[in-house]
C-alpha cells in the first residue's frame, strides 16, 4: 500500500532548466565564429591614417573594399616590399582593380548597383602613386564615390 | 551523526543569465562597428563639353612633394597653418558689394585679388607620387575641415545647430521621412553657401 502514496497530490514536477545554459552558450559560440569568419583575411599591413572629419560607412552591402599596404611578412618573400593591392583574398594588379569592381558590381542587387560606395583601407604607409593608379581604373569603370577608409583621431598625428 | 546526502546542489538557474549577459554583449558589440572614413567624389573619365575659364585668383592651389612638405599658393606653408589659409580663401568674397557675385555671408577680409565668392573659390590638390597617403589624408582632411567649419558657421547663423549634425542627422537611416524632407532642405541651402569644390590633379612623377 505504501507503495502507491509516495506522490504528493497535483504538485507538478520542477522541469530542469540545467540544459538552458548549454542552449545558450551553443548560440554564444555560434554568433561569436560567424561575426568573426565573415572578415576576410588581410594580408597587407593594414595601419590605416586617422581623420576628424569622418563620416560613417553605413549600409554595408553597398560597400566594396580594397585593400592595400605592404604584404604581411610570410608573404614578402613572394610579392616583396612595395606596396600591393589585396581584392577580396588575393593580391591584384592596378589593372585588376576595374574588372574586380565590375564583377563586384553585378554580383550585387539591381537596385543598390548604383550606389555603390568604394572604401579604400589603404595602409599610411603606401605611396599616392599606387592611390592615384586605383583612382583612375575606378574612374574607368564609373566607380566615382570613394570614401577614404580612416581611424577616427588626431590628423596630425599621422605624420612623423 | 551527520546525514549522508551528497554535496547540495548548486543553483546553476543564473548560468543561462550570465550567458545571456555574454550572448546580448557579442550580439551588439560585432553589428555597432561599421567602418568611417573621409568621402570624396572621383571627376568622371570624359571632360566636360565645354572649358570654362577659370581666374587664377580663384583657385588656391596645393602642392604636396614627395617629403610631405606644402607649397601653398606658392608659398611653403606648414600643415597646421593649411586650414587657416583654406578659410581665409573660401569665404574671401572679393567681388564688390552690388555686383552679382556679391557674397553677403562672407566675413573674410575681401581682397580683391583672392576668391571672387565661394561658389567660385576652387581649391586644387596636387601631388607627387611619393607623396605617403597619411600625409595626403591630412591635407585631405584639414581641407574637409575647412569647408566643415564654414558651414557650420553658417548652419549656426541659419539654423542654430551645427551642419555636420544635420548632415549626419540626415544620413542617418533611423531619421523618419518627413524630418527627412525638412533636413534635406536645410543641408542643401548650406551647401550651395559653401560647394565643396576640391579639383583633384593627375599626380606629377616629375620633381
Amino acid at each position: 500500500m505504501s507503495k502507491f502514496n509516495k506522490k504528493k497530490d497535483g504538485d507538478l514536477p520542477a522541469v530542469s532548466t540545467a540544459s538552458l545554459p548549454d542552449i545558450v552558450f551553443m548560440l554564444l559560440f555560434f554568433f561569436m565564429t560567424v561575426t568573426v569568419m565573415k572578415d576576410n583575411t588581410i594580408k597587407v599591413k593594414n595601419e590605416l591614417p586617422k581623420a576628424t572629419e569622418i563620416k560613417k560607412l553605413e549600409k554595408k552591402d553597398r560597400v566594396i573594399t580594397i585593400f592595400v599596404g605592404q604584404p604581411n611578412q610570410e608573404y614578402q618573400k613572394v610579392f616583396g616590399t612595395e606596396s600591393k593591392i589585396q581584392l577580396n583574398d588575393k593580391f591584384a594588379n592596378v589593372s585588376d582593380v576595374g574588372d574586380y569592381i565590375l564583377a563586384e558590381r553585378a554580383k550585387k542587387p539591381q537596385e543598390v548597383q548604383n550606389f555603390l560606395t568604394t572604401s579604400l583601407k589603404v595602409d599610411k604607409d603606401a605611396n599616392m602613386g599606387l592611390i592615384a593608379d586605383i583612382k583612375l581604373q575606378l574612374r574607368k569603370v564609373n566607380a566615382l564615390k570613394v570614401n577614404y577608409t580612416t581611424y577616427e583621431g588626431d590628423a596630425f598625428s599621422n605624420i612623423q | 551523526m551527520p546525514r549522508r546526502a551528497g554535496a547540495p546542489e548548486v543553483n546553476a538557474g543564473s548560468m543561462a543569465d550570465i550567458a545571456f549577459l555574454l550572448l546580448i554583449f557579442f550580439l551588439v558589440t560585432t553589428t555597432i562597428e561599421t567602418d568611417a572614413g573621409l568621402d570624396r567624389m572621383l571627376p568622371p573619365m570624359e571632360p566636360p563639353e565645354d572649358d570654362v575659364v577659370i581666374k587664377q585668383k580663384n583657385i588656391f592651389t596645393v602642392n604636396i612633394n614627395k617629403n610631405g612638405q606644402l607649397l601653398v599658393e606658392d608659398e611653403l606653408t606648414n600643415l597646421k597653418d593649411l586650414r587657416a589659409k583654406a578659410i581665409a580663401f573660401l569665404d574671401n568674397g572679393g567681388s564688390p558689394s552690388g555686383t552679382a557675385e556679391f557674397c553677403n555671408y562672407c566675413k573674410g577680409k575681401r581682397d580683391v585679388n583672392s576668391s571672387d565668392n565661394p561658389g567660385k573659390a576652387i581649391i586644387s590638390l596636387k601631388n607627387d607620387r611619393e607623396t605617403k597617403y597619411a600625409t595626403y589624408i591630412t591635407v585631405q582632411n584639414e581641407l574637409v575641415a575647412a569647408y566643415n567649419e564654414l558651414r557650420n558657421r553658417e548652419a549656426q547663423r541659419l539654423y542654430k545647430r551645427d551642419f555636420t549634425e544635420l548632415e549626419n542627422e540626415y544620413r542617418n537611416p533611423e531619421t523618419s521621412s518627413s524630418l527627412k524632407e525638412e533636413l534635406k532642405e536645410k543641408v542643401e541651402r548650406i551647401q550651395g553657401l559653401f560647394p565643396q569644390k576640391l579639383s583633384e590633379a593627375e599626380t606629377s612623377s616629375s620633381n
